[in-house]
């Protein structure tokens, strides 16, 4: 009856197991580790970052250089200028720098906006008993079927009915309704995963829902934010479509994708203007994804459960 | 501090059929130590729930004082709790962890500082205020979970197997360090266990729980020495007491194997069999006709102690075990025949049929 000596588990012959693995790993690591496959992942990684590169040689090469030879010719015959950039940020209307500010504009409040508000939604879903939830919450998430193509037509006249038309709030509301169904599901699931226990402890302490949703939840869900804060971001910073349709037509309010499309239309292939152009789309991200990245740290649940 | 009362108090899970905790009466006095102790899936972590205001009440009540809370908040319940897994929380230090709750009720800053650091002097945990729980120990983490409910002295504790996370031997040390603390602060405790152990060395008094249902509520020793009924018997004391159901003939003699054992007067059985409950402790070694039958199987050598586990033997072919304390010095060697005499005084008498103590 005495539990303290049934406790008392005999270690079982976990040996030849752990040996098994050992030597799988052995086995992984030396086919990972052999020249072939180095030599593979060499050439993988040159085939990937190749385009990038030459687009990055070309973007700094003279107009002339770039309409008469291939970017390699650099190499052999260097010519360096900053003109294509100079002449991206400035041409069209306003130039790119009009449209870099407003890409800012649009992108800060739409991964926001969506982040707080599905924090809440997923800490609701998570630990509010009410009823309808389970239907509630598969309703939110089967919303991710619908493609957003088809909603885009009816939410620009319902923007115009109401007269938002021809405003940042289109886009910033557009993005926050296309990304809350992901960002609800995920951020429910990484609240589930937060154990009861801890929820209940802090119930007990005297919380409420407010205080338990940023004293204790909020602290805990940094990487799980950091992670769904990179991908809006990313989705809002390089999205043609959404912004195409709701600001096309105001020039004033386009960002950076928009304009980098009618550079390649409206003046055939001004590849000089492309290439900078790109560049200065890709440097936002680039230090987003390098600051949020530290926020990717695991084991941040470790200590607060058992020994 | 406060008593607290459990009246009628049932819970009924969603989709269940069976009350998880089914009509429980109990009154805890003020400063007491309860231990609810059970198999798992008795209910005894529901009560502590509901006592806690974790689970709803569905019928009856509980009250602390002459409070009625079964409708209260957990937070209004002036009730600190110590889980299993310690939940402390892992982004805050041992200092902001104990502090918690008093920063949420809005105290003053030196308030929890003084009162911080005089819980963590209790708990000799001083040196570890500025780390947070991934850096501590199994023991020191179970500690900070105590300190987190000895900072806000409330009226009530609640302990769900709070030492079921440590090794074998700091278990033992803390379920003293537990006790002693208790005693000193004097703050009406309810502790859930699974282990007998702990409920037979920790509690004031020990209420068993099976199947949602009270069995039994005593102290200790009164429930070692007189279980209401075999579950409980059976459940307290380790080794187990040995219940061996056997027949009754007309002249009230119980037969265990050759031996015969007379029931005691006044007892009533049902039916022509009883189940005859003998602690280990209370047996000797005597010659043939004078003690139950037994071929030895295995000795266990505790170093203090030795136990017997032997099979009764009968014309019937009883398949019936026996586990005996005998002298450690010179314990029965296997496959022996050996005859154990109970001590007259000491046995239990059950009915098998409805599982009551009858006499003894």
């Amino acid at each position: 009856m005495s539990s303290t000596t049934g406790d008392a588990v005999l270690p079982t012959t976990s040996t030849p197991s752990i040996a098994v693995i050992e030597t799988a790993g052995k086995k992984a690591r030396k086919r990972l580790t052999s020249p072939w496959a180095s030599l593979i992942a060499v050439v993988l990684a040159v085939l990937w970052t190749a385009p990038t590169f030459g687009l990055l040689i070309t973007s700094f090469r003279p107009r002339a250089d770039i309409d008469g030879t291939g970017w390699w010719h650099f190499f052999t015959k260097p010519t360096f200028t900053l003109d294509n950039y100079r002449e991206a940020l400035s041409s069209g209307s306003g130039g790119l720098g009009t449209n870099f500010i407003n890409s800012i504009i649009i992108t800060i409040p739409a991964v926001l906006i969506p982040i707080s508000l599905a924090a809440l939604a997923a800490y609701a879903f998570a630990w509010i008993e009410f009823k309808g939830r389970n239907l509630l919450f598969v309703c939110v998430f089967a919303l991710q079927i619908v493609p957003i193509q088809v909603t885009l037509i009816p939410l620009l006249s319902l923007y115009v009915d109401a007269g938002l038309n021809g405003t940042f709030w289109t886009i910033w509301l557009s993005h926050t309704m296309f990304g809350l169904p992901l960002a609800i599901f995920l951020l429910h699931n990484f609240m589930k995963e937060i154990p009861r226990e801890l929820i209940e402890a802090a119930r007990m302490d005297g919380a409420g829902h407010v205080q338990i949703f940023f004293k204790v939840l909020m602290p805990l869900l940094t990487p799980a934010l950091a992670a769904f804060g990179i991908f809006q971001f990313l989705w809002v910073w390089n999205d043609l479509l959404v912004a195409l349709t709701f600001a096309g037509g105001t020039p004033e309010l386009a960002p950076l994708t928009v304009s980098l499309a009618n550079l390649s239309g409206t003046q055939g292939n001004a590849w000089h203007l492309l290439s900078a152009g790109a560049f200065i789309s890709i440097a936002i991200p680039m230090v987003v994804f390098l600051s949020l990245q530290r926020f990717f740290v695991r084991g941040l649940l470790a200590g607060g459960l058992k020994g | 501090m406060a008593t607290v009362t459990f009246e009628g108090a049932s819970r009924v899970y969603p989709g269940s059929e069976r009350p998880a905790v089914d009509s429980l009466d109990l009154h805890i006095g003020d400063g007491e130590f309860l231990v609810l102790v059970g198999p798992s899936g008795c209910g005894k972590s529901t009560c502590l729930r509901m006592l806690a205001g974790l689970e709803p009440v569905d019928r009856g009540r509980i009250l602390i004082g002459d409070r009625d809370v079964s409708d209260v908040a957990p937070s209004d319940r002036d009730i600190a709790m110590v889980f299993q897994t310690y939940a402390l929380y892992p982004h805050m230090t041992v200092a902001e962890n104990m502090g918690f709750a008093l920063k949420i009720a809005g105290r003053p800053k030196d308030e929890i500082r003084a009162r911080v650091q005089d819980a963590a002097e209790i708990l000799d945990l001083t040196d570890y205020l500025d780390r947070k729980p991934k850096a501590l120990s199994g023991g020191q983490r179970q500690r900070v979970a105590m300190g987190r409910a000895i900072v806000r002295s409330p009226q009530v504790f609640c302990m769900d197997e709070p030492l079921s996370n440590l090794d074998a031997k700091l278990r033992v040390a803390t379920r003293a360090q537990i006790a002693s603390l208790q005693r000193r602060l004097a703050v009406t405790t309810v502790y859930v266990t699974h282990d007998q152990v702990e409920a037979m060395t920790m509690g004031d008094r020990v209420a068993v729980l099976k199947d949602g249902i009270l069995q039994q509520v005593d102290k200790p020793r009164a429930m070692y020495d007189s279980p209401n009924n075999m579950f409980v018997a059976g459940f307290i004391g380790s080794p187990a007491m040995n219940l061996l159901t056997v027949p009754v003939t007309g002249d009230g003699k119980a037969h265990l194997g050759d031996f015969e054992l007379p029931l005691p007067r006044g007892a009533k059985l049902s039916g022509d069999q009883a189940a005859v409950g003998m602690r280990p402790e209370n047996f000797s070694l005597t010659g043939a006709g004078h003690g139950v039958p037994v071929i030895v199987e295995l000795v266990e050598e505790l170093g203090s102690d030795a136990f017997l586990h032997g099979s009764v033997q009968d014309d019937a072919g009883s398949k019936d075990l026996i586990v005996a304390r005998v002298n450690p010095q010179a314990p029965p060697a296997k496959g022996e025949l050996i005859h154990l005499a109970p001590a007259p005084e000491h046995v239990l008498w059950f009915d098998p049929a409805t599982g009551e103590r009858v006499a003894g």
